[in-house]
């Protein structure tokens, strides 16, 4: 199957990535074409076989619930585009 | 002085040690090397002469008193732009992360500048690491030192351009499919992955989480090894960091090979390499019989597959983990939106190059509701086919090897206009990521061009220094590691 300008608008949605009209086209026959290419998996017979999440079998490790972390807000803020009094700031989201 | 450019980590070390040449004297003629000839190779992008200078006189303090110094105290290294340096720009390659100050250090970082070393610069990569030929980056492409009209691999094409010029003497990689070892075979380096879970990921930008693994990259084995033990070791804040005892991985450097296995993968030595790597690797492989060791056919039926799996696997988590680049707390924010979907849109439209919008877009339609069995789930299970051929191949040699690329070094925009043929170049690399496993490439000799060529090395499971031994008796059996490019001399 390939993907349709309209699958790629939706992906780019998706993804919080903007296309333009143009980039939209270059972009379903490049994604096109990496999708023939990993087409070739779906011929595998993997009947019965576990999926492999990770490279190494452990278990997820629990630490005790605790304070680790110091306040470090301004350093932190700093390199943020836009503060105000310790606040992010956004586009308005509620009216 | 100068001829220290071409020394080894253990004979700088001893230098220092007896004072013969102090940190600031080897720090300043490596940033005084990079003034000169980094303008032609674009390998450091961030550079800070103070800082650098302050820690290289904090490392000769400490190399006075004595006490407090490690075998690679007051040695220069450079940090490959991925990995957070606190108070130094850390991009990633990327114009999203452009202004970007790192508040903290990754655990890489840090465990470095505890043992001494002295930190030269920030080194420019492929963005996000997404490259297999350093042309992604946002700062431009590094140049092969060898040729600058080709490129020096990826995506730690500015670490292996760097020590190919020996504008520093080690750098730190990582290789989510082989970008650590696809960039030393082709700046002509010796550079090593170590096992997933053996260094920690804290700090180090992610790309595809359950592949990224960081590593030494130096002229030699021996340096991998010194290198090594400074990086690797549990770190809580790394939820897969492995909790293991601390091992020294030069321990059994010079254990002679007799007896040795090594293993050949049938689908390595196929039609794809080109013949002058294919000659380059099978003298390597006489040399290691005259080293005593035995080679055995083996076979990884699977591995064709790899490629694409991991065009499912990598671009999926990629996806993920990139979506934390929304311009509100830190990096890129597009000047100009109407709301907030628009912000988020436009700063990653605006932030992002070409390579990595592809890999965000494939990897959340391949998670995408409808498609994620197919896809996702789907590679996952031949994910397990991979690693499971590489245990049962793992039960009748020590070692497995191969070639690291499939060709030398490439011209600059010879792959860059169809992706899959890029991906292609890491052919023979990911299916070590997939499958978890150890691999280093090592410079075997030089193909068409009198460009390096990389003979891979891929260990068992936590095979770190048998790996390092192997390379390390070739290496002194040989003097391929020793050669620098002529112009640069």
């Amino acid at each position: 199957m390939s993907l349709t300008l309209e699958d790629v608008a939706r992906i780019a949605l998706l993804s919080r990535i903007e296309l333009s009209a143009a980039e939209r086209a270059s972009t379903r026959d490049q994604l096109n074409g990496i999708l023939g290419f990993i087409e070739q998996l779906q011929a595998v017979d993997t009947t019965g076989i576990e999926p492999m999440a990770h490279a190494v079998d452990v278990v997820q490790r629990l630490r005790p619930d605790t304070v680790t972390e110091t306040d470090r807000r301004a350093e932190f803020q700093a390199v943020a585009p836009e503060t105000e009094a310790g606040l992010y700031l956004v586009p308005r989201v509620v009216e | 002085m100068s001829e220290l450019i071409n020394s080894s980590l253990r004979d700088l070390s001893a230098a220092l040690a007896a004072r013969r040449v102090s940190a600031v004297e080897l720090a300043t003629l490596f940033l005084d090397r990079i003034d000169r000839l980094n303008p032609g190779l674009n390998a450091f992008i961030a550079l800070d002469r103070d800082k650098t200078l302050a820690q290289a006189r904090a490392a000769d303090e400490s190399l006075k008193v004595g006490g407090g110094a490690t075998a690679l105290t007051g040695i220069p290294l450079a940090h490959k732009d991925i990995f957070c340096t606190r108070g130094w720009r850390t991009s990633c390659g990327s114009k999203m992360l452009e202004n970007f100050v790192s508040p903290y250090d990754a655990h890489v970082v840090e465990k470095l500048a505890a043992a001494g070393m002295v930190t030269l610069g920030k080194l420019n990569m492929d963005e996000f690491a997404m490259g297999s030929s350093n042309e992604t980056s946002h700062f431009g492409p590094v140049k092969n030192p060898w040729d600058v009209s080709c490129v020096p691999g990826g995506s730690s094409g500015g670490s292996a351009a760097a020590i190919a010029a020996r504008l520093t003497p080690a750098a730190t990689g990582t290789d989510t499919g082989g970008s650590i070892r696809q960039p030393a075979a082709l700046c002509g380096l010796t550079g090593l992955k170590p096992t997933y879970g053996a260094v920690s990921r804290y700090g180090m930008i992610a790309f595809a989480s359950s592949l990224d693994q960081a590593g030494p990259m130096a002229k030699s084995a021996e340096d991998c090894a010194l290198l090594l033990n400074a990086m690797a070791g549990f770190d809580p804040r790394d939820s897969t960091s492995l909790e293991r005892p601390a091992e020294d991985y030069a321990r059994d450097l010079e254990q002679p090979l007799a007896g040795l296995r090594i293993g050949l993968p049938k689908e390595f030595f196929g039609d794809g390499m080109d013949p002058d790597v294919r000659a380059a690797v099978e003298a390597a492989l006489g040399e290691y019989h005259r080293l005593g060791a035995t080679t055995v056919e083996v076979q990884l039926p699977n591995s064709g597959l790899s490629v694409p799996a991991y065009y499912v696997i990598a671009p999926a988590e990629a996806s993920s983990n990139l979506s934390r680049f929304d311009g509100v707390r830190y990096g890129y924010r597009a000047p100009e939106y109407a709301d907030l979907t628009e912000m988020y849109s436009r700063s990653r439209a605006q932030g992002f190059g070409a390579e990595v919008k592809r890999r965000i877009l494939i990897g959340t339609y391949v998670l995408s509701h409808g498609y994620y069995d197919a896809y996702y789930l789907q590679a996952q299970k031949i994910r397990r086919l991979i690693a499971a051929d590489f245990v049962e191949a793992f039960k009748n040699c020590d070692v497995i090897m191969g070639p690291t690329s499939p060709s030398v070094a490439f011209a600059f925009g010879a792959k860059s206009a169809d992706p899959v043929q890029m991906y292609l170049s890491d052919i023979y690399t990911i299916s070590t990521n997939l499958a978890g496993l150890p691999g280093m490439s090592l410079p075997c000799g030089f193909g068409s061009n009198a460009m390096p060529v990389g003979l891979q090395i891929i260990g068992n499971w936590f095979g770190e220094a048998k790996m390092l031994t192997v390379a390390h008796q070739y290496q002194k059996a040989t003097d391929w590691h020793t050669r620098m490019p002529e112009a640069l001399k």
